[in-house]
């Protein structure tokens, strides 16, 4: 007998319209890998055990009348709990919205639930997408199901726990820095970024509005593209939506790399890199290689000063996005003698300590004086890099480098050091900032059986390529493990 | 260029009660992480374009229509304190 956990979405799919399973088996099969895994792994901070079992019903109701809604049809899904969902709890990972349910779905749940997907419940992650660690979660941690004693990366740690420790057969991240491919990378499963704007940002709770992208995360890079056709297109809900035709991707899957140019990223293949994570990173370019691919090293200079940029930049805006957070209109509130007294209190006791400390940076950065020795500097260094990025382009059809500099690090590791946190996301913060598609695909473990990710990233709308490229990559890997079911029975 | 914070005007400014405990952390980090994020200023940018948005937009235009939203009450439900269908706050000022 298959366990059904262990499905890609893909072969999920085929059971289901063949009618060797049905949508409410699989539900149910999901949530017992999470009666058994949970209490170790916290992956999900609510399961939505009546919206879920309604939505298996119907989608199964569905396929009786012989209608077929897509891929994700009768899938269970899981969804980072920064993304609102209608009468389900919504935290996103924060003290301040404890108990918030919101009135709305985010235009991606609704896609999700227009492609009959079956949503299972709201993960964990770092309070309002800031971390690498899924460790400033308020309501605790999430485990890395490879080894519990380490962390699954983050923000989109419990994302990336669902769909390796199979409580999910895919779920959303979102992606500011690298939050969606940084946890992939340390789980061992796919984590993509797509282009900034191709999927509406409405009903995210914003971190970083001119960085953050919601995507999926998945078991394949086919199962990607299945996730992504269900939640892409323009959405008037959000006026940074992308309003051309959306791209076709999922034709390349099958193409090669035959005759492909790829370039190296000198900077983000070298120093500062684990040496076990750039064997890996090494020996898969020389299979794309032996696959046809032109491999040339390409520079990216002004990436050197992408962490610098991102971490004024980001912090700028989040101090202005959480501004709204204020005890008035949802969330917590904290009482005070006076509106300002309410709100000085309310703020100090809902954010914990990263979100406290990226606030105070941004105001600071923002703040008469500075400005423009910081967050102007900031956005004109961001100009530099963007068009390191299109001089690149010119001459190659796809960039490569590692994920994470590192594989999954012990839990607590680096909490005392935010600095070294930050390193975390040195790999995948460029393509945040030049608004870029990028993909984290694993191909491989190190010396400690940890996953290793392999990064690909092309030219804004240039999904079709990046697509094309990660499936080779995959093939060429032959990474298809999940982590032991060790964890606690 | 030294990076000196007055931590407790950006606090205020950023709307947190921190105790002077918290203060002295959050102004010895943010040093660190300035001083690491100061390494911008090394780049000559004269010239350069800020970029404020990854992609290059036009201005999003739709109709001025009037559409539905939200009924207030269910607006109201999520918030911490209410009163004759609006957010009650405590006074702005001292009376």
């Amino acid at each position: 007998m298959t366990d059904l956990t262990d499905l890609t979405v893909r072969q999920a799919a085929e059971l289901l319209r063949s009618g060797e399973t049905s949508a409410v088996e699989l539900l149910e099969a999901v949530k017992e890998q999470a009666a058994r895994t949970e209490a170790e792994l916290h992956a999900y901070l609510t399961l939505d055990q009546e919206g879920a079992r309604a939505a298996a019903v119907a989608a199964d109701e569905s396929f009786g009348r012989g209608e077929d809604l897509g891929p994700l049809q009768g899938i269970p899904v899981a969804v980072k709990d920064n993304m609102v969902t209608r009468g389900v709890e919504t935290t996103a990972g924060s003290q301040v919205l404890a108990g918030y349910t919101p009135p709305y779905d985010a235009t991606v749940v609704k896609g999700l639930r227009a492609g009959g997907a079956v949503l299972v419940g709201k993960t964990n992650l770092d309070e309002f997408a800031m971390g690498s660690s899924t460790e400033n979660s308020a309501y605790g941690p999430s485990r890395n199901p490879w080894d519990t004693d380490r962390v699954p990366g983050g923000s989109s740690g419990g994302s990336a726990v669902t769909v390796a420790a199979g409580s999910a057969l895919a779920a959303l991240g979102s992606d500011t820095g690298g939050s969606i491919r940084q946890p992939a990378s340390l789980c061992g499963v796919v984590g993509m970024k797509p282009t900034y704007g191709l999927v509406s940002r409405y009903g995210l709770i914003a971190f970083a509005s001119s960085l953050d992208q919601i995507g999926p995360i998945t078991r394949t890079v086919e199962d990607s593209v299945s996730v992504l056709e269900t939640i892409i297109g323009h959405d008037p809900m959000d006026a940074t939506s992308y309003r051309g035709e959306a791209p076709e991707f999922r034709s390349g899957l099958d193409e090669g790399v035959s005759g492909i140019r790829i370039g190296v990223v000198r900077e983000l293949s070298g120093e500062g890199i684990e040496p076990d994570v750039l064997d890996a990173f090494t020996r898969q370019v020389d299979r794309l290689s032996d696959a046809g691919a032109d491999i040339v090293e390409v520079s990216l200079p002004s990436t050197e000063y992408a962490l610098s940029t991102y971490y004024l930049i980001a912090p700028a805006e989040c101090s202005a996005n959480l501004a709204r957070f204020d005890g008035v209109r949802y969330g917590n509130r904290v009482d005070g003698g006076t509106v300002e007294e309410m709100m000085a209190r309310t703020r100090h006791a809902g954010f914990g300590p990263e979100v406290t400390r990226r606030v105070l940076l941004g105001t600071y950065a923002l703040s008469a004086g500075y400005y423009d020795a910081f967050y102007g500097q900031a956005q004109r260094v961001r100009t530099l890099v963007i068009a390191d990025f299109t001089e690149a382009y010119a001459n190659v059809d796809a960039l490569v480098s590692p994920t994470s500099p590192t594989t999954a690090f012990a839990l607590g590791a680096r909490t005392q050091d935010p600095l070294s946190m930050y390193m975390s996301d040195i790999c995948t913060i460029p393509s945040n900032l030049a608004g870029d598609p990028s993909i984290s695909v694993p191909v491989g473990v190190d010396a400690k059986g940890l996953p290793i990710g392999f990064q690909v990233m092309a030219q804004a709308l240039g999904e079709r390529m990046l697509f094309r490229v990660a499936a080779e990559v995959e093939r060429l890997a032959e990474f298809r493990r999940l982590p032991s079911r060790k964890v606690a029975p | 260029m030294p990076i000196n914070i007055d931590i407790a005007y950006v606090a205020r400014l950023a709307r947190i009660d921190l105790s002077d405990e918290e203060l002295d952390r959050y102004r010895d980090q943010l040093g660190v992480i300035l001083d690491h994020a100061a390494r911008v200023q090394q780049l000559p940018t004269d010239g350069v374009r800020p970029t404020s948005h990854p992609l290059s937009m036009v201005n999003a235009f739709r109709p001025d229509d009037v559409r539905p939203s939200l009924e207030r009450s269910v607006i109201l439900d999520q918030a911490p304190a209410t009163e004759d269908g609006y957010f009650r706050v405590p006074p702005a000022m001292e009376t």
